[in-house]
């Protein structure tokens, strides 16, 4: 399979503090791919340098074309969805105006009907709360709708941070068997960030592993699974 | 009992007039947390713009649409070309910049058009408009174009996706660029149109107050105690307040002047409206600071 993004060499810096050295990785085009690592590692800087929200310096290839140095709002428009940690949503705006902003982009408004009308498939939850203000929806429901607005953007890639953040774990299940449908059904790619390793690598299939700003280990999820210092460091066994 | 009328229908005409320069503030100030104390003397140019197209021997409805457009592009410009740059600044150098504006379109109009106090005329007919005795023609035409804009403004914002993109961007700009809103346009098209919206306020006010470099200067006070009064963060708020400030400053010159009257004793009249409106900034900025309508911001730090 070809690689849909390829990462190399990635170095991100929030002002005069470096906080990546040298990260690369790849992502197979309709895979998931998960990054694990402790606190401050970063993952979260990853996301955000690959959407362009921190200082860079490296090559972040997206289809075949470098998109570093790219602004954010560009970079969405080649179809990456990022999901960001925390809840994700405009809390003063309603579920379907953070829905609608997503498909601000886009010129054709039955395409946009028809998507909404699909997202509302993988989260009947959000219909039924269409005029609620997303401030007032339950963690879980946030998330849900964070994703939902991803999904609105027709990503080829999503990028998640944390999507299990502060949920309890049936919800957290929920999300992560929708996150594998939309994987299946609609083919995005995702690059997910997860403190939950065990949930991650069984949704993934392939893993890397962040240590201070570095990547130290890759692989198929199965094997990132079986090592010995993965599993007494982030799976606890 | 028509006196009291009277004196609410001017309020409420004030009331317009605050309501349209308090709204262009509180949209500025919630898409980039700033406080633009040009706003008056934007509006104040706005208003000159037009006094020379009509100069020029155009109709008034043409001059005011025409005016409204090259404030719109005025304030799109001023953003690009000099808060865009100052975007990382701190707090108090952009405060500064605020000022310096003020000062600057305050001796342009000066230097362009003289310090002498001009008449500016109402494009409202003097008879068969009004409600004879306790509404004049300018005043009644002043609310109407006023609800207008708002209205316009309302149904922009609210239902239209690049009205939807602005409140997306003020509410959370990163966000908003994940999902691919240009968020620096939308701050320069806020600057645009809040200086329409006081380009308004500048031509309705202009004829009320004359033509002058400094006319803005108390209405931009009571537009501050509007924005506070509603909430500053809240521009239902500000519209709101400004209507409760131009009729309460009437409502309490008129109480004085009744106060007088009857017992010959002067406590307060038209003379300390001005007052009045101070009083109403420090009131709520001691009891209720995020004003009638706005919420408390808790912020995690």
């Amino acid at each position: 399979m070809a690689a849909l993004l390829e990462v190399s060499g990635l170095k991100a810096f929030y002002g005069q503090t470096q906080s990546l050295y040298d990260v690369g990785f790849e992502i197979p085009l309709g895979g998931i791919t998960t990054l694990l690592g402790a606190n401050g590692a970063g993952k979260t800087t990853t996301l955000r340098a690959i959407c362009n929200m921190v200082r860079t310096d490296g090559t972040i290839r997206f289809d075949g074309k470098n998109i570093r140095g790219m602004a954010t709002e560009e970079i969405v428009r080649q179809r990456i969805a990022h999901v960001p940690e925390g809840r994700g949503t405009f809390t003063t705006l309603t579920v379907d105006e953070n829905l609608r902003i997503a498909a601000y982009t886009r010129k054709d408004k039955q395409g946009v009907r028809d998507e909404l009308e699909r997202v509302f498939v993988y989260f009947p939850r959000l219909k039924e709360r269409i005029q609620q203000q997303a401030g007032t929806l339950s963690g879980g429901e946030q998330q849900m709708l964070a994703i939902a607005r991803a999904l609105m953007l027709k990503p080829r890639l999503m990028l998640l941070d944390e999507p299990s953040f502060g949920l309890a774990p049936l919800i957290v299940l929920e999300i992560f068997r929708i996150l594998r449908r939309i994987n299946e059904e609609e083919k995005v790619s995702i690059l997910l960030v997860e403190q939950n390793a065990a949930l991650a690598l069984d949704l993934a299939t392939h893993a890397y592993v962040l240590e201070t700003g570095k990547v130290v280990m890759s692989g198929p999820s199965d094997v990132v699974k079986n090592d010995e210092n993965v599993r007494k460091s982030y799976l606890g066994y | 009992m028509e006196q009291l009328l009277q004196q609410f229908a001017s309020g409420l005409a004030n009331g317009a007039i605050y309501a349209c320069v308090a709204l262009a503030l509180v949209m500025i100030y919630v898409s980039t947390d700033h406080i633009n104390f040009a706003q008056g003397e934007m509006a104040m140019f706005s208003a000159y713009i037009s006094w020379q197209l009509m100069d020029w021997g155009m109709s008034f409805w043409i001059a005011f649409v025409l005016t409204v457009l090259i404030s719109f592009a005025m304030g799109v410009l001023i953003e690009r070309l000099i808060l865009r740059p100052l975007h990382n600044a701190p707090v108090l150098s952009i405060i500064v910049v605020f000022i310096g504006l003020l000062a600057i379109f305050n001796s342009m109009a000066g230097a362009f058009w003289s310090y002498l106090i001009k008449e500016f005329p109402s494009p409202f007919p003097k008879a068969d408009f009004g409600i004879a005795g306790v509404i004049g023609p300018h005043q009644l035409g002043v609310v109407l174009v006023t609800l207008i804009v708002l209205g316009l403004l309302f149904v922009f914002f609210r239902y239209t996706p690049l009205g939807l993109a602005m409140r997306a961007a003020a509410q959370n700009p990163q966000m908003a660029r994940l999902v691919g809103v240009r968020v620096d346009w939308m701050l320069a098209l806020g600057w645009g149109l809040a200086a329409s919206v006081g380009a308004v306020a500048g031509i309705m006010v202009a004829h009320i107050v004359y033509l002058e470099p400094n006319m803005m200067g108390g209405i931009l006070l009571y537009a501050f105690a509007s924005a506070l009064v509603g909430g500053i963060s809240n521009p239902a708020g500000a519209v709101a307040g400004g209507f409760i400030v131009g009729i309460l400053e009437n409502m309490v010159a008129y109480a004085g002047n009744q106060i007088e009257k009857a017992t010959g004793v002067y406590i307060i009249g038209n003379g300390e409206k001005l007052t009045v409106a101070l009083i109403i900034v420090i009131f709520v900025l001691t009891v209720r600071p995020a004003g009638l309508f706005g919420r408390v911001v808790v912020k995690r730090v």
